[in-house]
């Protein structure tokens, strides 16, 4: 892959995470990187691990009661998990930024628009206040908000949903980074405002070189923006590869039945979607086997023997499966 | 289309598979909510359109999917249709009869009839009742099953049919996952073997797997207990999948109707195409082939919408008399039904 041949931007290895008193980890063993101007989405169902991998890389994750078990992840030649909270603060919000799901909780309610947006600018790169608001005025014009200096006298309850998204994109844009995490950026957002959105990020990664990570649970915009994908499973990435031999070629069953499972615009009115059996497990009452065996359907008995590991199939595509050469006929169904 | 299917239609937004008896009949529906200023003496300032003028027919036995944007008036006209909101003018036709000028008596006895899933699984069951109690409850206020121990079977009854164990009678709603709490929803609203339902959202709240079993359920419901929806929702690969017809809303307007089918690859009305390309196929291939063309602004406000068509300040194609002529629905094909001069 060539990807990883260049340099890679944040290089995280074996990274596990746990909640204090609890026996699983949240986050077990994640290892990928990405590179710059390239985007990778992480996709995976509530509670697989994929916003609390996010999170403990900007240092996010209250510690205590989140743990690091293992793992580092490098960003800048740096280890940001064994930075101390001022070091990462300086990183934080300046050479690589968080965009939320939520625009509404994530701006300040009582601060007007330009006075959050300059605020990462004086402090990261000691901006003058009118340097700063010169600079807010550019960002918001390139996100596509008009008027911006009636804009930045506003607040937060001024502006729509898709308004709000737009400043919280400006404000991660603020100190030119080089790593925006975005967890879920669009979910609270209409399809128009969505794709109005994601437009304007896929045109950040091509113009300045950001590399991005969106984690998403939606099939359609990880088809549409990923460069490439990690699927994960109760916390675990089960499989990893660039975006066409996820959607083509998958190579684990999860990733198989989470494609069988959505309904698509571009399909007649079929006769049954086919769904995941059962319900996603409980971490705490994980075994040593395959988390995802209960409801595979190409388990075998040696699934429950031990958790089968990544391993390359070519390509820098990557599957956790015993089976994963078993799944060709019924990929085919899929992909026709 | 096959002949065979255009021939059934009806005269009016007349369906294409073949459901010919209207079970509902919206006509010119408007709902405006006062905007009030003045803390102690409160006057109306302004109003606010949710709904302006909607008219359409339901057919026993199809799903009729609405879709939209937020505030674009679609769970608004579900809830008229319920009578949770009073209308401002219109006509909600059912059984012959306009429920709108129902007092609340009269609604009890269609409220057996009409049944509704919520959105958000987690407000919409109280936490305090047990999954028995909450669905036996109907049962017991409109006096359905008198006797205890019937209910509790029917309440067993209907959680085996919504693919949960009869154990759940007992359980709480905060022990259970989303997906279990959307089937006790369901469950309760068939308590009352109902004719009509109206989904608002059902399915938009879930992952993906979980999802997928739903609309599954709704589905199976469907066709065993011969009901009609109302299908509610923004996810447009959704009600691709679940809805015989599509209704297109835009700022309280419908905009376009037509067939599910014939709607999506179809589409006529400049919003409802901007609306498709808006949409992400799950497939990096077509992705990639795929011309994007992104909608311009955002929705006006419904207190003070454009003069003539309500899309013309975002509208690709508008001209000058869409400023001020307002387009009607007009059937331009059989059963394909569109608000647009220019089309």
């Amino acid at each position: 892959m060539s990807a990883s041949a260049r340099s890679d931007l944040l290089d995280v290895r074996d990274l596990s995470l746990r909640f204090k008193g609890a026996k699983a980890n949240v986050v077990d063993g994640v290892s990928f990187s990405v590179a710059a101007g390239s985007t990778l989405c992480i996709v995976g169902e509530s509670g697989c691990g994929k916003s609390v991998t996010a999170l403990s890389l900007m240092g996010l994750l209250p510690m205590p009661p989140a743990e690091f078990v293992s793992g580092t992840a490098r960003f800048d030649d740096r280890d940001l998990l064994s930075l101390s909270s001022r070091d990462l603060g300086d990183i934080r919000g300046n050479r690589m930024a968080m965009i939320f799901q939520e625009p509404m909780t994530s701006l300040n309610p009582v601060l007007t628009i330009g006075m959050q947006l300059t605020e990462p600018m004086i402090a990261h790169l000691g901006m003058s206040e009118e340097a700063a608001m010169e600079k807010a005025k550019k960002l918001l014009g390139m996100v596509g908000i008009s008027e911006p200096d009636r804009r930045l006298a506003q607040y937060p309850h001024h502006l729509s949903g898709g308004m709000r998204q737009r400043v919280v994109i400006a404000m991660a844009l603020a100190c030119d980074p080089k790593l925006i995490i975005a967890d879920e950026p669009t979910t609270a957002l209409d399809v128009t405002i969505q794709a109005q959105i994601l437009e304007l990020m896929k045109d950040l990664t091509r113009e300045l070189g950001v590399a991005m990570i969106i984690i998403t649970h939606n099939l359609g915009v990880v088809a549409r923006y990923a460069d490439r994908v990690n699927v994960m499973y109760a916390g675990r990435i089960i499989e990893s590869g660039v975006a066409s031999d996820i959607y083509h070629r998958p190579r684990h069953p999860y990733t198989l039945a989470l494609l069988k499972s959505v309904p698509r615009m571009d399909r007649q009115r079929e006769a049954k979607l086919d769904p995941v059996d059962g319900q996603p497990p409980d971490l705490t009452k994980l075994d040593e086997g395959c988390s995802f065996r209960p409801r595979c359907r190409f388990a075998k008995d040696h699934c429950a023997e031990s958790f089968p590991a990544l391993e390359d199939i070519g390509d820098g595509h990557t599957s956790a499966c015993f089976e994963k050469d078993n799944l060709e006929k019924e990929v085919k169904e899929v992909v026709g | 289309m096959s002949e065979a299917v255009t021939q059934k239609r009806n005269t009016r937004t007349g369906s294409s598979e073949g459901f010919d008896e209207v079970l509902v009949d919206v006509r010119d529906l408007k709902m405006y909510f006062p905007v009030t200023e003045g803390v102690f003496i409160p006057r109306v300032v302004a109003h606010v359109k949710a709904v302006d003028g909607v008219s359409f027919q339901i057919f026993r036995g199809e799903t009729l999917g609405v879709v939209g944007e937020s505030g674009c008036g679609k769970t608004t006209t579900g809830r008229c249709i319920l009578q949770l909101e009073k209308p401002t003018a219109g006509e909600i036709i059912f059984y012959g009869d306009d429920i709108t000028k129902y007092d609340s008596k009269q609604m009890i006895d269609v409220r057996k009839k009409i049944q509704v899933i919520f959105q958000d699984p987690y407000s919409s069951l109280n936490p305090r009742m047990k999954v028995g109690e909450i669905i036996s409850e109907p049962m017991k206020v409109h006096n359905i099953i008198t006797n205890e121990a019937e209910r509790q079977k029917r309440v067993r009854y209907l959680l085996n049919v919504c693919g949960l164990a009869s154990a759940f009678a007992d359980r709480y709603p905060h022990e259970m996952s989303g997906g279990q709490r959307q089937r006790v929803g369901i469950a309760r609203a068939l308590a009352m073997d109902p004719e009509f339902i109206i989904c608002d959202e059902a399915v938009s709240a879930l992952d993906v797997s979980i999802q997928a079993q739903v609309i599954n359920l709704l589905e199976d419901l469907r066709d065993e207990f011969d009901l009609t929806y109302l299908f509610i929702s923004h996810d447009l690969s959704v009600v691709r999948h679940i809805c015989h017809r599509v209704a297109v809303m835009y700022l309280g307007n419908l905009v376009e109707l037509a067939d599910g089918d014939e709607l999506f690859e179809n589409p006529l009305h400049p919003y409802t195409k901007l609306l498709l390309n808006a949409v992400p196929i799950p497939d990096p291939d077509i992705e990639k082939g795929r011309a994007h063309e992104i909608i311009k602004g955002e929705i006006p406000s419904p207190i003070n919408p454009p003069p003539g068509c309500v899309f013309h300040p975002r509208c690709p194609i508008a001209v000058d008399n869409c400023k001020k002529e307002i387009p009607q629905l007009r059937e331009v094909k059989p059963g394909h039904w569109v608000a647009c001069t220019e089309v």
